[in-house]
């Protein structure tokens, strides 16, 4: 601009420039506007957007608040936190969107590595491996952050969508996760969980906790996963003995896709058409579910021999028990069992199959002198409606089911809420969640 | 000899010489050039002299040449008084990237002799670690990056100082963008690729061990090696006991000597493959680091054969686990995970994560022959426990 004080004699070129500057400066406005829908980057100083964010969460501070703006922003390499208390906010799960399409470094898209984490209002799409990774962290908070493959189920797709492992006191909630090769909210190793008001679709697991103690799962929609919500305890993990979960008030429906994990993963083991399935757990209470249309089963209740995995770690139980599935409604399960396994399960008993599979395998340590479990040990199965039910026998290989539910007719003193520090302020912010208050 | 030498900078230097254009006649004034150029010479010479400027505290200094670490010209990486290069039995791979390493330490400061973990440096301590790529010219290489680990009063810094295009400074940067460099490796092979300088965050990735960051290479069975001194050639330990680096240590006899990785005369297959585990997957795999989540330790001290990945299931390698079952397969690398993800380049496949964008085509030889050696198979036994729960 300064140029325009040209001398007079020039006054004609000086027009013409004049002119063409205003015509490249139309032209530039014209494309800028044009690509700002599909890709932005933040050029004020010449520095990338992925750049200035990478460097903006290094030298944070604890308390630093890293406000995002609106937009779509290509990432190429893994994005990283090490600094206690800092929160990382967009303006809307879809309107603040970090692409990692065509990722060049890095097998997560955020790994934190920090205390006190809040990420709030922004999504992560297309990650080469993990979206948001939190390993270690005290107080974590993932707020209506969305994690998705934009291409649906795909063996190519990460693994985990929501990632904390080795975590204490985790919020995760009005989130959404999609296309997660493994699980789309997957809490590991951790204490103190709470998972609400999400909704996963599309992955092999919707949400699975597991090696996990004390963990409420609740007003959660899982629909078009492999399998709904999982809660698992696995051999051969530094964290072992996961127990204590509340799984209530979910919607957990049709979750009939083919499973398109990684034949080595755990949940590569889960049958398409899977609804809840509980595996080598104790404490569970499952309750004021919603659970329909799971093609193999709705509810599955499950030892680790169910994997037909070799167990080689001595401290490691395989056995679930102290379960307990009260007040929920099911339909519309077990038509089209996927599995082989269940397939001959049908075989055997039947299609459609029960709505409640319980494989029956019992610790030996568990029964009394009469080859009973009782007491704290027991399965105990209540109130669900017009939900049925099968002990299927696995340990004889189906040979002598079990329909009735005599054995199972107890209850137990409900577990506690669980109580995360600061829960009150995150009830303070507006929800945008699929919320269907109230208990049972 | 280093006076002699830095004499010699001193007399090289313009600002030295009395300035010819000063009036001859006026003594006020030809005295107060004097005494400018006197101090010039001074400034000169004490920089020159100067021994290493450590700085530990925030704001780290934006430059390289802030520290004097090093004298001369700034690409020959000669190093100052006081700063004492070293190398490693078994190193990390970086892109077949070259390496060279010093270590300062302050005046009067020394290090306790530790026989297995990494020496605990006193405050003060610098690590100044440059990658650089061999080219054809005079110089013989270019210089990438070198990375400072500081030793603060309260914990260890990683700063990332990225070199300049005409080489004579680096500047830290501590998000840098890759770098495109193309070279021929010892097996005259041509590589190309975006060279990777991790962040001020991936530095911690791998140095940080219970949340607390710390050096890796610097423990005694990597130290005790053979260096070539200016003075000739000592073992490392010895010379560190001599010039005051390190106290209470034993003979480097008696001190334990890790494996190079690729000299079969400093031990067999296995030690050979262990110690290029140690250091190339261990300082995550291991209790207490970033990767201990999936109970897959490859560190030295590890000795369980399921926690070092026979026969163990991975726990959620996912697509990086290739459809393939168990992390080791004892007689079948094919088989084997860690061999397909040591082989791959792809960000969600490839181990390490970070640290390269390159195979490491012999050190992935490396694994396939120490596999193929292991005895055994996993073959998946039917569960134990399983006739015995419906019993």
């Amino acid at each position: 601009m300064g140029q325009l004080n040209a001398p007079r004699s020039n006054r004609d070129s000086q027009r013409r420039a004049l002119a063409l500057v205003i015509a490249v400066a139309g032209l530039l406005a014209g494309i800028l506007s044009a690509c700002r829908h599909k890709e932005e980057a933040d050029n004020t100083s010449g520095v990338s957007f992925e750049k200035k964010l990478q460097e903006r969460l290094i030298l944070a501070t604890p308390g630093t608040v890293i406000d995002l703006p609106e937009g779509h922003f290509h990432i190429s390499r893994v994005l990283s936190l090490t600094v206690d208390n800092v929160t990382l906010r967009g303006k809307g799960m879809d309107k603040t969107v970090l692409s990692f399409k065509g990722q060049t470094s890095g097998s997560a898209g955020l790994l934190v590595t920090a205390n006190g984490f809040t990420a709030e209002d922004l999504a992560f799409e297309d990650m080469a491996g993990d979206g948001v990774k939190i390993n270690g962290g005290i107080n974590v908070t993932l707020r209506r952050v969305r994690a998705e493959w934009t291409k649906g189920p795909d063996r190519g797709n990460g693994s985990y969508g929501l990632y904390p492992v080795q975590c204490k006191d985790v919020l995760i909630e009005d989130s959404v996760v999609k296309g997660a090769a493994d699980a789309g909210i997957y809490v590991g190793q951790s204490r103190q969980i709470i998972v609400r008001r999400n909704r996963v679709e599309q992955n092999v697991a919707g949400i699975e906790i597991e090696n996990s103690r004390y963990a409420d799962v609740d007003d959660n929609t899982a629909t078009g996963n492999t399998g709904g919500i999982l809660v698992f305890n696995i051999p051969d993990l530094p964290v072992k003995d996961g127990q204590y979960a509340r799984v209530f008030n979910n919607r957990i429906e049709a979750n009939n896709t083919a499973n398109f994990g990684s034949s080595a993963s755990m949940v590569s083991k889960v049958p398409s058409g899977t609804g809840l399935m509980i595996m080598a757990t104790k404490h569970v209470d499952v309750f004021g579910n919603t659970i329909k249309d799971n093609h193999t089963g709705n509810v599955m209740l499950v030892s680790f021999y169910a994997t037909d995995e070799p167990i080689h770690d001595a401290a490691y139980d395989p056995y679930e028990s102290s379960i307990s599935v009260h007040n929920n409604q099911m339909s519309g399960g077990g038509t089209d069992p996927a599995s082989l396994k269940v397939k001959v399960l049908a075989l055997a008993i039947g299609k459609p199959l029960p709505d409640i599979l319980y494989d029956g395998v019992v610790d030996p340590k568990m029964k009394d002198s009469a080859g009973r479990v009782v007491g704290e040990d027991r399965i105990c199965i209540q109130n669900n409606g017009a939900a049925t039910f099968v002990d299927f026998d696995a340990a004889e290989n189906y040979r002598h089911p079990d329909r009735s539910l005599t054995a199972h007719n107890c209850s137990f003193a409900p577990l506690d809420p669980v109580d995360l520090p600061d829960e009150d302020t995150s009830e303070a912010v507006p929800s945008g969640g699929t919320s269907t208050n109230g208990t049972n | 000899m280093e006076i002699g030498k830095a004499q010699h900078h001193r007399d090289g230097r313009k600002h030295a010489a009395p300035n010819p254009t000063a009036p001859r006649h006026n003594l006020a004034v030809m005295s107060f050039l004097f005494l400018v150029a006197a101090g010039v010479v001074v400034m000169v010479y004490r920089r020159s002299h100067a021994g290493v400027q450590p700085h530990l505290q925030e704001p780290f200094p934006a430059k390289l040449s802030a520290w004097r670490l090093f004298v001369g010209r700034a690409a020959d990486l000669h190093p100052n008084n006081a700063v004492v290069p070293y190398d490693i039995n078994t190193p990390l791979f970086s892109d077949y990237a070259l390496k060279h390493r010093f270590v300062w330490m302050p005046p009067g400061t020394s290090v306790k002799y530790r026989p297995h973990d990494v020496f605990d440096f006193p405050v003060g301590t610098i690590f100044s670690k440059t990658f650089a790529f061999p080219v054809e010219g005079h110089h013989g290489e270019r210089l990438i990056e070198t990375r400072l680990l500081v030793r603060t009063a309260a914990r260890w810094v990683g700063l990332p100082y990225v070199w300049n295009q005409a080489q004579t400074e680096a500047t830290l940067d501590i998000d840098a963008d890759p770098v495109p460099v193309e070279f021929i490796d010892d097996g005259g092979r041509v590589h190309q690729t975006n060279y990777n300088i991790p962040n001020a965050n991936q530095c911690k990735e791998c140095h940080e061990l219970k949340k607390t960051m710390e050096p890796l290479g610097p423990n005694a069975r990597n130290l005790n090696k053979t260096y070539f001194y200016a003075k000739g050639p000592a073992n490392q330990l010895e010379h560190w006991k001599e010039i005051g680096y390190l106290a209470d240590a034993p003979t480097s006899a008696q001190a334990p000597r890790a494996a190079v990785w690729n000299d079969p005369s400093t031990g067999d297959l296995d030690a050979r493959a262990r110690s290029y585990l140690d250091i190339n997957c261990g300082t995550c795999h291991r209790p207490g680091a970033a990767a201990a989540t999936s109970a897959l330790y490859l560190n030295l001290a590890e000795n369980d054969a399921e926690h070092l990945g026979v026969c163990k299931a991975p726990v959620s390698a996912g697509r990086g686990s290739g459809n393939l079952l168990f992390d080791i397969v004892p007689g079948e690398p094919q088989e084997s995970i860690i061999v397909h993800r040591m082989d791959s380049t792809e960000p969600k496949v490839m181990m390490p994560e970070i640290g390269r964008t390159l195979t490491h085509a012999e050190g992935v030889d490396l694994i396939r022959q120490w596999i193929s050696t292991l005895p055994g198979t996993c073959a998946p036994a039917l569960p134990a426990g399983h006739r015995g729960a419906s019993s």
